[in-house]
């Protein structure tokens, strides 16, 4: 189970940036395709806001991957008194 | 200390944490369960479906804000104690609610009528970024060991009962000032009838003592000095924080706001269904499907909470498409014989257009099934002093389900519910056990209101968003809870115990 952990920690690492880029492919994309001032203004409102958000998200996701590469989730502290 | 505790006192603590609660979450999706007719007052007449997105984008700012007024109270509910910093949020999230309700129309002051809302939204999200993780920590610190998930699932219902709460307000202001009465300025009393609710809540919080846990570190000097470096800057701690954000709250959150929300706004934008049918359908659902917080709580203290909340899950993630195309199969009523119609009636209006010499004609078609079903056929055409008639497309709209497939519905959503109720109704105890005391109430918020705030409040404004894109279906939206779920549920299964701590006073 701790190789897995520690496998799938390389997967978190490299979802975040991914997820990242995607993101942000499709907000150019979306914004590309309005026709009017009006949406323009509303797509990139809304793509600012999922970008803003996802941004923390997607680097906790990598420290999140680091960690579990690192083995750091090998062994869960038992009580919270071990942490 | 918490084991002592008299039965009535523990149910007096949840008494007074959960209606506090309650008024916290009725006041916070009243806006949600009124975003179509509070778009229609914020924004321009033209602005069609955008008025629905950026209202929904007000909707969201609320929840994006969520993990800030964690940081903000859950830092002072560890440094002050819970008592004081849940009445604090109280009074904000009241306050608020209170004043949205008398925020003038686009029509009166412009674009400042969003701009105030989004503000007053934005401290609702903060305040109920506090409440929570106060509320919850509060009652499983008064709790005994080994029944911390029946207690704290107590808290967890108030979620649901306050959106049954809101839309049982709603669906009866609605009918008793008639439907255009309420889309003019009714809709205003839901959210100016909380302060009644926050002054009665306050009330009670003012009686009730600090946490006992609390107490105790406070008398021996050993309350957190820094309680946001502490939580964020020690390793073994965040990893943790990151652990439950993602391992667990983050499904939990999609899961949650899926079958709540956008199940509803399904309901009544895609498939068109009547305001009052698809809140019906709603309310039934949650009310065979609340108990279940409870029992899955419980049943959290005697098997672990991982793979309850797990199932909840994948459970969703397996269902959720066909239960959606189901409900677009049963509202398309495209496909109905012409023997199938019990009556037919025409309501024609011609309106001048705002400004212009061009005329608006809407002819509305009324039409009655003979199993009970009925729906309107709207059809607005534009007579152009210059250009002459420019047809509109026709809408089927405002559709009533015949009983047996309005009950179909109603099971429908009460499965989505009782999902709801296997990740949420053990989540509070995950949480409680997972951090120690001196830092419980800034570390548990964080993790809960980013899953719960962002991940499963942006479902209605992603989906939706999802769903308008060119080539998309009206099922595409799906892929956001399900995608999300999905993760959630590797990460949680490879890397979380399902082992209890049963010692939280550490």
């Amino acid at each position: 189970m701790n190789a897995l952990k520690k496998f799938l920690g390389v997967i978190w690492l490299i979802t975040g940036p991914l997820t990242m880029a995607f993101l942000i492919v499709q907000a150019i994309q979306k914004v590309g395709l309005t026709h009017t001032d009006i949406e323009r203004t509303n797509t990139i409102l809304q793509w600012a806001i999922i970008l803003f958000i996802f941004f923390p998200i997607s680097i906790g996701l990598v420290i999140f991957g680091f960690y579990a590469l690192r083995g750091e989730y090998d062994r869960l502290p038992e009580s919270s008194e071990d942490i | 200390m918490s084991e002592t505790l008299p039965k009535n006192n523990i149910f007096k603590v949840i008494g007074a944490s959960s209606l506090g609660t309650l008024i916290e979450w009725y006041d916070f999706y009243i806006f949600g369960s009124l975003a179509v007719i509070i778009g229609h007052q914020l924004f321009p007449e033209d602005a069609g479906a955008s008025a629905l997105i950026n209202t929904l984008a007000i909707f969201a700012a609320g929840f994006i804000v969520r993990p800030f007024g964690a940081l903000v109270f859950g830092r002072l509910g560890d440094l002050i104690g819970r008592k004081y910093t849940f009445l604090l949020t109280l009074v904000l999230m009241g306050g608020s609610t209170f004043l949205i309700g008398l925020i003038p129309s686009y029509k009166s002051i412009g674009y400042a009528a969003p701009i105030l809302v989004l503000i007053l939204r934005l401290i609702q999200g903060l305040a109920l970024g506090g409440e929570y993780g106060g509320a919850a920590t509060y009652v499983a610190e008064h709790a005994p060991k080994n029944r911390r998930g029946f207690f704290t699932s107590w808290i967890q219902t108030t979620a649901t009962l306050g959106l049954f709460l809101s839309l049982g307000v709603i669906v009866i202001t609605k009918n008793l000032l008639g439907a255009e009465t309420f889309g003019d300025w009714g809709w205003r009393i839901p959210f100016l009838l909380s302060i009644v609710l926050v002054v009665v809540s306050i009330y009670i919080r003012m009686k009730m003592h600090e946490s006992p846990m609390f107490s105790k570190l406070k008398a021996e000097g050993n309350i957190s000095k820094n309680p946001l470096k502490e939580s964020f800057n020690n390793k073994g701690n965040f990893k943790m924080v990151l652990l439950a954000l993602f391992g667990a709250t983050m499904g939990q959150g999609v899961i949650w706001y899926t079958g709540q929300f956008y199940a509803q706004s399904f309901l009544e934008n895609t498939c068109k269904l009547d305001f009052n049918d698809s809140r019906y359908i709603l309310l039934w659902g949650i009310a065979f499907a609340t108990p279940f917080f409870v029992i899955f709580g419980a049943w959290s203290d005697r098997v672990g909470r991982k793979w309850i909340m797990l199932s909840g899950m994948l459970l969703g993630i397996i269902f959720y498409r066909p239960i959606y195309q189901i409900f677009l199969d049963d509202t398309d009523f495209t496909k109905i014989e012409k023997a199938d119609t019990f009556s037919s009636t025409n309501v024609s209006t011609a309106v001048l257009i705002n400004g212009t010499q061009d005329i608006l004609s809407t002819l509305t078609t009324k039409v009655l099934l003979k199993n009970g079903a009925s729906f309107n056929i709207i059809q607005a055409d534009t007579v152009s002093a210059t250009k002459g008639l420019l047809p509109g497309k026709a809408v089927m709209k405002d559709k009533v389900l015949p009983a047996r497939v309005f009950w179909k519905f109603v099971g429908l959503i009460f499965f989505q519910i009782l999902l709801v109720t296997m990740v949420y109704g053990p989540i509070a105890a995950f949480l409680v056990e997972l951090f120690p005391t001196k830092i419980r109430y800034t570390s548990m918020s964080l993790p809960y209101h980013i899953g719960n705030g962002v991940f499963g409040g942006l479902v209605p404004f992603i989906a939706t968003l999802i769903a308008s894109f060119a080539g998309a279906t009206p099922l595409s939206g799906l892929w956001y809870p399900i995608g999300i779920a999905a993760l959630s549920l590797v990460i949680g299964t490879v890397y979380l115990s399902n082992k209890k701590d049963e010692r939280i006073n550490d």
